[in-house]
């Protein structure tokens, strides 16, 4: 694998380079967030109701991570490889669409 | 190639270092105008102004701190970049040389030598670009106008050589503000010495995004900084052959990191950095008249420190008199304390006393090489060091 520009590998880790030749030149990022999953630290978890969204994608432009994407149907889903968890698309969301609930881990 | 016939310029040390930027091309000045180093920047501003140079964007900052992050972000994405400052305004920056160096961008700087305040004060002194040392910037010493230009020039080849960033210094208003004549190169022959620069990484490839200075947790931080230091190592290499290359095209021969003037059968020498190895090699020529056996040893690259060069010119010699015109409080003066450290794991033994002069801008001439002379001469006769430190303009 390119350790350089990995690809998203499901239930991939962190990569571990083991001899300093290994190390690209300068310390640019080895595509860690492409192989490093960061959606493991939240409590809650946003669930989307696709009856109650209105396609205005608020939700997307807010998410800071960004976990939110817009699925081929129009309707918004979460990457939840990346989703933290903080609430905010549930906050913003204008007919309550997303709610946030307690995940079972 | 074309034939190599110099422009010849009375240009101040400024006014040349703005001329090696535009005969650099550089793509993207960013600066905050700080005295004495402020006529680099409106020189260059003159040219944008002129239509002089194409493709140069000069961003206007509001601090140094904010010049340095803009040439950062202008190298990452492949330009090649210029700024300059002084004193002060080198402190302000100094957070930010760390990130340049640490993501390896080539962006050369020249620092025009001046004194920390305070007291306030805007003239030479080489405490502010030395207290820069660590940051992982290779440092260039010039002694006069001619050698800032040469030096911004080879400093972009080496710098984007080893993607490190590079620093020229000059010596406040001695240079800076002082007039001389300085044989420029012509454009064509600067484009074949310096071909574009060939980026690393290039944060413009959308195909492949990166980021740049992301965290680097406790397994990989250590690997990077070795690097750094392995490049260093490249550069001394670099710097040879690439000083090489400038002697053979255009006659000044900047192969050697420490330049040696009369040193073969000398006794002792004087030993610094900057426009005072000028007066030096004056007083050089004068007491060789008066038979004293002296050279001088002028240390052009400061980093990477030219260890070995230094070992084989202390093999030689009885004495080192070594001209500080800064000090680290607490321990000595810089230079002093590199030269007496890189011997001492090795069979070069040469007496080595320190000499702080010039600090401030305290004028520093031939009568006081002459002193120092007559000092070191009786050290090595009797063998031993009076003091290691002499302060030596101090008002006793």
């Amino acid at each position: 694998m390119n350790t350089l520009f990995g690809e998203k590998k499901e239930g991939a880790t962190k990569i571990v380079l083991k001899s300093v030749d290994e190390y690209p030149e300068a310390p640019v990022t080895l595509g860690t967030t492409l192989i490093n999953f960061t959606g493991d630290w939240r409590t809650f978890i946003p669930v989307v109701d696709d009856s109650k969204c209105v396609k205005c994608y608020i939700c997307w432009k807010f998410c800071p991570e960004p976990a939110i994407f817009i699925r081929e149907d129009g309707y918004v889903g979460v990457d939840y490889d990346y989703c933290k968890g903080c609430g905010i698309c549930a906050n913003e969301c204008p007919t309550k669409a997303i709610t946030m609930e307690k995940e079972e881990k | 190639m074309a034939e190599y016939k110099p422009i010849r310029k009375v240009v101040s040390g400024n006014y040349a270092a703005a001329y090696a930027a535009k005969h650099a091309r550089v793509d993207v000045v960013a600066a905050y105008p700080i005295t004495p180093q402020t006529s680099i920047i409106e020189k260059i501003a003159e040219f944008i102004a002129n239509g002089e140079v194409e493709n140069l964007e000069y961003v206007a900052v509001e601090s140094e701190h904010s010049a340095m992050a803009a040439c950062i972000g202008a190298s990452a994405a492949g330009a090649r970049t210029f700024t300059a400052t002084s004193a002060q305004g080198l402190a302000l920056m100094h957070e930010m040389l760390h990130w340049a160096s640490g993501a390896r961008l080539p962006v050369v700087m020249v620092d025009v030598n001046r004194a920390m305040a305070p007291p306030w004060s805007v003239w030479d002194d080489q405490t502010d670009s030395l207290a820069q040392r660590d940051t992982g910037w290779m440092q260039f010493y010039a002694e006069n106008n001619q050698e800032v230009y040469d030096g911004v020039l080879m400093a972009f080849k080496i710098a984007e050589t080893v993607n490190l960033p590079a620093m020229i210094i000059e010596s406040a208003f001695i240079l800076s503000h002082t007039y001389d004549v300085v044989e420029m190169i012509p454009q064509e022959l600067v484009d074949e010495f310096l071909p574009p620069r060939k980026p690393l990484y290039d944060l413009t490839d959308f195909e492949k995004p990166f980021s740049v200075g992301a965290l680097g947790t406790p397994a990989d931080y250590y690997e990077f900084r070795y690097k750094i230091q392995k490049a260093m190592e490249e550069a001394k290499k670099v710097i040879h052959e690439v000083g090489k290359e400038f002697g053979e095209r255009f006659g000044r021969d900047y192969s050697q990191m420490i330049e040696l003037y009369r040193t073969d059968d000398a006794d002792f020498v004087f030993m610094g950095m900057g426009s005072l190895m000028g007066t030096v090699k004056q007083a050089v020529d004068v007491l060789r008249e008066e038979g004293y056996k002296v050279g001088a040893a002028k240390v052009r690259w400061f980093r990477p420190f030219p260890k070995e060069e230094l070992y084989e010119l202390a093999k030689s010699v009885d004495g080192i008199a070594v001209l500080d015109r800064n000090y680290s409080f607490g321990q000595e003066g810089i230079l002093f304390n590199e030269a007496k450290g890189s011997l001492y794991n090795t069979d070069a033994k040469p007496l080595i006393k320190n000499y702080i002069v010039g600090l401030g801008g305290r004028d520093f001439t031939v009568a006081d090489v002459r002193k120092i002379a007559e000092n070191m001469k009786a050290i090595i006769e009797k063998g031993e060091l009076d003091v290691e430190v002499d302060w030596y303009h101090l008002k006793r």
